[in-house]
C-alpha cells in the first residue's frame, strides 16, 4: 500500500511541479488549470478536518458546498491535529482541507519571515510541497493570540503587547507543551517586547475551557488562546494587540491536491470571499454556545451567505 | 529504526540534565507522583479490600465497582475532573487514584480468599479474636497477593501518570506532549523510553519485594512447583492465586 | 441535556466504532497470549522473561506507542489497524501472565493422569489443561475486555473515532454532558461486553455453572472434581 501510494504520490508531484513552477507569482488566483485526467473520471474529492471543532464546521460548509455542485464528498473530518494529518495532506491522500495561512507556513517552515497576511499567503504558497495549493484566503482568521482577564488589563492599564511592562506581579503563562518554543512564546515575549515571563503552564487543550479557567481563576495571567474563541466574549478576556507583528496571520484558507479542478477551486474561494471575521466567531458560537452539530451550522451559514 | 538511534542519543545529550526541566528532575516527579498516588489508593482500597475479604461480603459489589472503575477512560476523567477543579496536580491525582483502585482492592480481597479456610478454623480455634485472625495470618498470609495488586496498579499508574503533563508542568508527560506537537519523535521516544525503564525498575523491586514478603510457613509449606512431583496438594492453596491481575 | 436528546444517533454511531475497535484486539491477544501464555508456564526458566517483557507492553505510554508503530510495522497512523495493534499489545500485556497461571493452576494430578491415559502434549492441552485453565483465563479475558474498552477512548487522539471522539469534542466545546455521554457509555459498553464474555464462558464451560451451585461447601475442595469428570 505503501509504496502505491508513493508512485501515485511521484505522478501527481510530476503534474504539479509544472503548474505550481508556471504559477508561482500569481498567488492569489487559482493557480490550478483543468489536469488532463482530472475531467475524465467522476471526482470524489476527500474532504479533511482538524480535531477542532471550528475547523470541522469550516471543512462542512467546504464539503456541503461541493456536494451542492455535482462532486462526491468523502468527509474525513476530525482527524487529528496537524501532527497526525499533515503527512497524509503532503502524501495527497486527502483532497481539501481547511487551514490557518500563519500556523500551517510555520509548520513546514520554521524560519518563515512572516508579515502581513498577504505576505503570509504567498510565503505559504511557496513553502507547500508540490501537489499541494492553497486557494484564496479568507478575511475570517482564528489566530494565536496572548489573551488576558478584563480585570488584569485593568488593573495594569494594558493596551497592547508592549504595555505588559507595567504589571509589577511575576506573569505565568499557559498554552500547549509546543508554546514555549513557538517563534511567539515566552522568550519572543522577552526578545521583542522585552517582557519577562515567570513561569510556563502546559495546558494541552489548545486554549480551550481548560485554559480558560486557569486564566479566569488567575493561576496564569497569559494565554495562548484563538482569537476566534466564543470564550473570549463570554469570560470577558482581552487578546492584547500585537503590533510588533509577534503573531503571524491565521486566515483560513483551503489547502488542495491537484485533483481539486477550477470548478471546484472556484466553489471554496468563493465561500472564502464570503466569509468574514465576524462570521467565524459567530459559527463557533453557534457550536459551544448552542451546541449545535457542524452540519446543520454549515448549512445555515451557506443560506444565509446565499451561497449555492 | 533510526528513530530509535535518535531517541538513545537524545536521551545521553548531557543537555537534557541539568535543571528543573532536565531528565533527572522529571524522573523524580513522574516517581513521586506514582507514589503519593499508590499511598492514596491504598489508603481507600486496602482497608475496603481486607473487609470484603474477611467477611466475605460484598464481593460481589467489589468487583462490579472495580470493573466499573477499571472501565473509565483515564483522559476522560481526567479532563472532566479539570474542568471543575482547574489546572494543576488535583485532577491528575484523581483520574490515576481511580485508576490505582481496582488492582489494589483486588489484590487485597483475594489475598485473603486465599488463606486457607483451615487455617483460619484453626486460628478460631486456639482462641484468636477477629482482629487478631486478620493482623496475625490473613495480613500476613495475603500479603503475596496485595502486593501482587500494588505491583500492576504501580505499572499502569506509572505509565500513564504522563498525563499529568496534559495540565501540570510535571513528569515525563512534558517529554511526550512536548515532542509529539513539535515532531521531535527523539524527545518523545526518549521520554517513553525513560517511563519504561522507571516501571522496569519498579517492576523489579516488587518482584523482589514480593518474594521477600511471603512468611516462612508458607514457602516451606507451599506445593512442590516442580512439575514432576506427584505430591498431592492441599486443598485450598491454588485456584484464587490468579485473581489479583 | 438538550445536546445529548439532539444527538442520540451519533453516541450510537460512535459507540458502534467503538466496538469495531476494541473486539478485534480482545479476541487477538487471547489467541496470541495462549503460546507465549503456555511457553512461560513449560519451560521455567522463561517464565520470569515472558511475563516480565509482556507486562511491561503495558507500561508503554499508549500515544507514542501509537505513533511509534506505523513506523514499525507499517500501518497508516489514523488507520484502525493501528489502534487495533496497540490496544493487542496492551491486551497481551495482561493476558499473557493469565494464561501462564492459568495453565500452572491445573493440578499436576490431573495433567499426569491424563498422560497416563494416553493423552499426547498437544491433545492433554487442548482437551485437559486449557479446559482446566478455563476459569481462570475467562476471568483474564474480562479484564482485557474492559480494559481493552477503556483504552481504545484514546484513538480519538489520532482521528479513529470512538467513543473518545465525544469527550474530546465535548471538551473542546465545554460541553460537560458530552464529556459525560463518553465517559458513561464507556463503561456501559465495557459491562455489556464483560458480561457477554461471562456468558461465553457459561456457555463454553457448563461444567462451571454446576461448582457455582456446590459453593457453600470450600470450593477447593470440590472444585476440580466435577470438571475431571465433564472432560473424562
Amino acid at each position: 500500500m505503501f509504496t502505491a501510494k508513493k508512485g501515485r504520490l511521484a505522478a501527481v508531484a510530476a503534474v504539479a511541479v509544472g503548474a505550481v513552477v508556471a504559477l508561482a507569482g500569481c498567488a492569489s488566483s487559482n493557480p490550478l488549470g483543468t489536469g488532463s485526467n482530472a475531467s475524465s473520471a467522476p471526482t470524489t474529492l476527500v474532504v479533511g478536518s482538524q480535531d477542532y471543532y471550528s475547523n470541522e464546521i469550516i471543512a462542512e460548509i467546504y464539503a456541503q458546498a461541493l456536494e451542492s455542485n455535482g462532486f462526491t464528498v468523502d468527509r474525513q473530518f476530525r482527524i487529528g491535529q496537524r501532527e497526525v494529518y499533515l503527512p497524509e495532506l503532503k502524501s495527497g491522500s486527502i483532497d481539501v482541507f481547511p487551514e490557518y495561512t500563519g500556523s500551517l507556513l510555520q509548520a513546514l517552515d520554521k524560519a518563515a519571515a512572516g508579515g502581513t497576511s498577504d505576505a503570509v499567503h504567498d510565503q505559504l504558497v511557496k513553502a507547500l510541497p508540490s501537489g499541494l495549493t492553497a486557494l484564496d484566503k479568507s478575511d475570517a482568521s482564528d489566530q494565536n493570540s496572548w489573551t488576558a482577564t478584563q480585570a488584569f488589563v485593568d488593573t495594569y492599564k494594558l493596551t497592547d503587547l508592549a504595555s505588559l511592562k507595567n504589571v509589577t506581579e511575576p506573569i505565568t503563562v499557559g498554552g500547549n507543551s509546543e508554546l514555549e518554543t513557538r517563534p511567539y512564546g515566552p522568550t519572543a515575549l522577552k526578545d521583542k517586547y522585552g517582557i519577562t515571563i515567570a513561569g510556563f503552564v502546559p495546558v494541552e487543550d489548545n486554549g480551550g475551557p481548560l485554559t480558560v479557567k486557569a486564566l479566569v481563576d488567575n493561576k496564569i495571567q497569559l494565554a495562548n488562546i484563538y482569537t476566534a474563541d466564543p470564550n473570549i466574549k463570554s469570560n470577558n478576556l482581552v487578546a492584547l494587540s500585537d503590533p510588533d507583528g509577534l503573531f503571524f496571520p491565521d486566515n483560513v484558507v483551503p489547502i488542495v491536491s491537484s485533483k481539486v479542478d477550477e470548478k471546484a477551486a472556484g466553489v471554496l474561494n468563493k465561500i472564502s470571499a464570503a466569509m468574514t471575521a465576524a462570521d467565524l466567531v459567530s459559527l463557533n458560537a453557534q457550536s459551544v454556545n448552542d451546541k449545535e452539530s457542524a452540519d446543520k451550522i454549515a448549512s445555515a451559514w451557506l443560506a444565509q451567505a446565499k451561497l449555492f | 529504526m533510526n528513530y530509535f538511534t535518535d531517541a538513545v542519543a537524545w536521551l545521553l545529550d548531557p543537555a537534557h540534565y541539568p535543571g528543573p526541566t532536565g531528565i533527572p528532575a522529571r524522573l523524580g516527579e513522574q516517581l513521586l507522583f506514582t507514589v503519593v498516588t499508590l499511598v492514596l489508593a491504598s489508603v481507600i482500597a486496602i482497608p475496603v479490600g481486607f473487609l470484603i475479604g474477611h467477611t466475605g461480603r460484598g464481593r460481589g459489589i467489589a468487583v462490579a465497582t472495580s470493573g466499573g472503575l477499571r472501565a473509565i477512560p483515564t483522559l476522560g476523567l481526567l479532563t472532566l475532573v479539570a474542568l471543575w477543579i482547574g489546572i494543576g496536580l488535583g485532577a491528575p491525582y484523581v483520574a490515576l487514584t481511580v485508576l490505582a483502585i481496582p488492582p489494589i482492592l483486588a489484590g487485597a480481597y483475594t489475598g485473603f480468599e486465599a488463606v486457607n479456610r483451615a487455617t483460619i478454623d484453626a486460628a478460631r480455634a486456639v482462641g484468636m479474636t477477629e482482629l487478631q485472625i486478620v493482623r496475625h495470618v490473613e495480613i500476613p498470609l495475603g500479603l503475596p497477593l496485595l502486593i501482587g495488586g500494588l505491583r500492576s496498579a504501580t505499572l499502569q499508574v506509572v505509565a500513564t501518570a504522563t498525563l499529568a503533563a496534559y495540565v501540570a508542568d510535571f513528569g515525563l508527560g512534558r517529554f511526550l506532549f512536548a515532542g509529539l506537537k513539535t515532531n521531535d519523535y527523539a524527545q518523545m521516544l526518549g521520554g517513553s523510553i525513560l517511563v519504561i525503564l522507571l516501571a522496569l525498575v519498579l517492576e523489579g523491586l516488587f518482584a523482589g519485594l514480593q518474594k521477600l514478603v511471603v512468611p516462612r510457613g508458607v514457602a516451606v509449606g507451599r506445593p512442590p512447583v516442580d512439575r514432576k512431583a506427584s505430591t498431592r496438594r492441599r486443598p485450598g492453596m491454588e485456584p484464587a492465586i490468579t485473581k489479583g491481575i | 441535556m438538550t445536546w445529548l436528546w439532539s444527538n442520540l444517533d451519533l453516541v450510537w454511531l460512535r459507540t458502534l466504532d467503538h466496538i469495531v475497535l476494541s473486539l478485534p484486539p480482545i479476541l487477538l491477544s487471547f489467541v496470541f497470549a495462549l503460546p507465549l501464555g503456555w511457553l512461560a508456564n513449560r519451560y521455567r526458566p522463561t517464565r520470569g522473561a515472558i511475563l516480565s517483557i509482556a507486562g511491561l507492553f503495558y507500561a508503554i505510554p499508549s500515544l507514542p506507542l501509537l505513533f511509534i508503530l506505523p513506523v514499525i510495522i507499517g500501518t497508516s497512523l489514523r488507520s484502525p489497524a493501528n489502534l487495533i495493534a496497540a490496544l493487542t499489545l496492551y491486551g497481551l500485556a495482561l493476558m499473557v501472565r493469565v494464561v501462564a497461571d492459568g495453565l500452572a493452576s491445573v493440578d499436576p494430578d490431573v495433567r499426569q493422569s491424563a498422560t497416563a491415559v494416553g493423552f499426547s502434549a498437544w491433545s492433554r492441552f487442548w482437551l485437559v489443561e486449557l479446559p482446566l485453565a478455563g476459569p481462570v483465563l475467562l476471568a483474564g479475558v474480562r479484564v482485557v475486555a474492559v480494559s481493552t474498552v477503556s483504552l481504545a477512548t484514546v484513538g480519538a487522539v489520532i482521528g479513529a473515532k470512538s467513543l473518545g471522539s465525544l469527550f474530546t469534542d465535548g471538551f473542546q466545546r465545554g460541553i460537560q454532558v458530552e464529556i459525560i455521554t463518553g465517559i458513561v457509555a464507556t463503561v456501559l459498553l465495557a459491562l455489556v461486553l464483560d458480561g457477554a464474555v461471562v456468558l461465553l464462558g457459561r456457555v463454553l464451560m457448563p461444567w462451571t455453572r454446576r461448582t457455582r451451585r456446590i459453593r457453600p461447601a470450600p470450593a477447593a475442595v470440590l472444585g476440580p472434581m466435577p470438571v475431571v469428570r465433564s472432560v473424562a
